[in-house]
């Protein structure tokens, strides 16, 4: 999606990828974002980090053309987004929520089902297709969420605050099997956390962003192997520098 | 019935006794005269004494209750739907809902026999009248109160409007229909009622008229208890029916 007719030329490997240049939006008298620059290149995962209220929900929302930039410009592939709190409908069963996207995109019922069904043995789903979301733990329902939004079937996965109601053990083995999911399936990713130590983890690249207005403080690159490690010294070495670049000392 | 629910029926049965036992004592005492307020026990026994004659009269009554619901349900959802996809229909129509409520019944009801006749049509459409508005506020009022994550979900993955209806706003607005349902139910009694006092040829309401007239006090008091009666009936009835269609727990 292209906000403006001038859209800088894009580098070859963006074209897969998101490209936001000078983006602006403002609520009334409050700036969310102000100036914001961002490129995720093709199947890569970039984490952008950030205070509360600095304006994360809205560059996803950006990012996913469900609201306009005021200023700049913003391209990116089409979009699947996985809302905070994982958006399932208490109404449908575990199958029926991960088959939602494909429903909407017109599938069948029936082949819908069995394309979401392929992916649950490989979630430790299997043995809950009936369950409705109030019988599944958090972390179940963030899988079924995770796969409802891999199934819309598109290249770009808007991860918004993914684990943020989860309980820190539940938050670790969330954490684990994404990073396990992308490793099968890789797409580009968007993710934005509050939690830097998630973003260091999973990202390939980390951008930091300041209180409102939200603007690009600092961009990490995190060329760590993977599997990382959370006590990993290097892992911790990067996570103490985000967080000192956000200005929090510890 | 299991021994909780078995318990549950004790208080208002008690209460139900207290209350008849103190009427009953109030009228065998002479504190009042028997033809403005008959005994529970002279009511009682008008029911079983006219059922011949009050049975033709409740079925009457009962089908012009069924098919007026029935008018409001399929007039209700479809305004409520209406309003909910098309932002001017409800802008449009919400002023002249409301305002439908404030007519009094007894004003327009002769209007509608003179034009409807004396059969079931105009009975229909008061009790139409008076109930399609706690349905199109409830279900209109849950239509917009869908969880707004799966609102933003359903934008992303470019649903049609009929797509966000039939997967997200539509069942989560069950449990407001449903509650605007169970207030049709005991209005639409009321509603029968006063379409029968503006012009019938049987229905409780025609008795409640001609046994006031007669100064058969019992025997209209025998008819309110069975308008009573049924509305508890359909209250119940839709109660049951919402158990059964609405069998997920509300989200936390």
């Amino acid at each position: 999606m292209v906000t403006e007719v001038e859209a800088p030329v894009l580098e070859p490997s963006y074209v897969n990828g998101v490209a936001l240049t000078g983006v602006r939006k403002t609520f009334g008298d409050v700036v969310a974002l102000d100036g914001v620059d961002l490129r995720i290149g093709a199947d890569e995962l970039v984490a952008v980090v950030g205070p509360s209220g600095c304006g994360k929900s809205t560059l996803l929302e950006l990012v996913c053309g469900l609201t306009e930039a005021d200023a700049g410009s913003v391209a990116a592939p089409p979009a699947a987004l996985m809302p905070q709190r994982d958006g399932l409908l208490p109404w449908l069963s575990a199958l029926d929520n991960a088959a939602l996207a494909l429903r909407v995109a017109g599938t069948s019922r029936a082949a819908a089902r069995a394309a979401a069904h392929e992916h649950f043995a490989a979630f430790g789903l299997d043995g809950f297709e009936h369950a409705r979301p109030a019988a599944l733990s958090g972390g179940m329902r963030q899988r079924v969420a995770f796969i409802r939004t891999l199934l819309a079937g598109r290249p770009l996965l808007c991860l918004d605050e993914p684990f943020a109601s989860l309980d820190a053990l539940t938050r670790a083995q969330a954490q684990t099997w994404l990073g396990e999911a992308l490793a099968r399936e890789p797409r580009t990713v968007l993710l934005v956390t509050h939690d830097v130590e998630e973003a260091v983890l999973l990202a390939d690249r980390i951008v930091l962003l300041s209180p409102r207005p939200g603007r690009v403080v600092l961009e990490l690159a995190v060329e760590l192997p993977r599997p990382r490690v959370r006590t990993d010294a290097a892992v911790v070495a990067l996570r103490e520098r985000a967080l000192s670049a956000l200005g929090v000392t510890e | 019935m299991s021994a909780p629910r078995l318990s549950r029926l004790v208080a208002p049965a008690v209460v139900l006794l207290v209350l008849f036992g103190l009427w009953e004592l109030v009228v065998r005492a002479g504190w009042v005269d028997e033809l403005l307020l008959p005994a529970p026990t002279q009511v009682a026994q008008a029911l079983w004494e006219d059922r011949s004659l009050l049975a033709p009269d409740l079925w009457t009554t009962t089908t012009e209750v069924v098919l007026g619901l029935a008018a409001s349900l399929v007039l209700g959802v479809g305004l409520a739907v209406a309003m909910h996809l098309v932002p001017a229909v409800d802008r449009a129509l919400r002023p002249l809902a409301i305002g439908s409520q404030a007519v009094p019944i007894p004003v327009v009801a002769p209007l509608f026999v003179l034009v409807l006749g004396f059969g079931l049509a105009p009975k229909i459409l008061i009790i139409a009248l008076l109930c399609f508005f706690p349905i199109v506020v409830n279900l209109s009022d849950g239509l917009r109160k869908s969880d707004p994550d799966a609102r933003k979900l359903l934008r992303s993955l470019d649903a049609s409007p009929w797509q966000r209806l039939r997967f997200l706003d539509g069942p989560s607005a069950l449990p407001a229909g449903f509650s605007g349902l169970k207030i049709a139910a005991a209005v639409a009694v009321i509603g029968a009622v006063l379409a029968e006092w503006a012009g019938s040829e049987s229905g409780l309401g025609h008795i409640l008229v001609t046994a006031n007239g007669q100064l058969e006090t019992a025997r209209a008091f025998a008819a309110t208890a069975l308008l009573i009666a049924e509305a508890i009936a359909l209250y119940a009835f839709f109660a049951w029916l919402e158990r059964r269609v609405v069998t997920w727990e509300p989200k936390a």
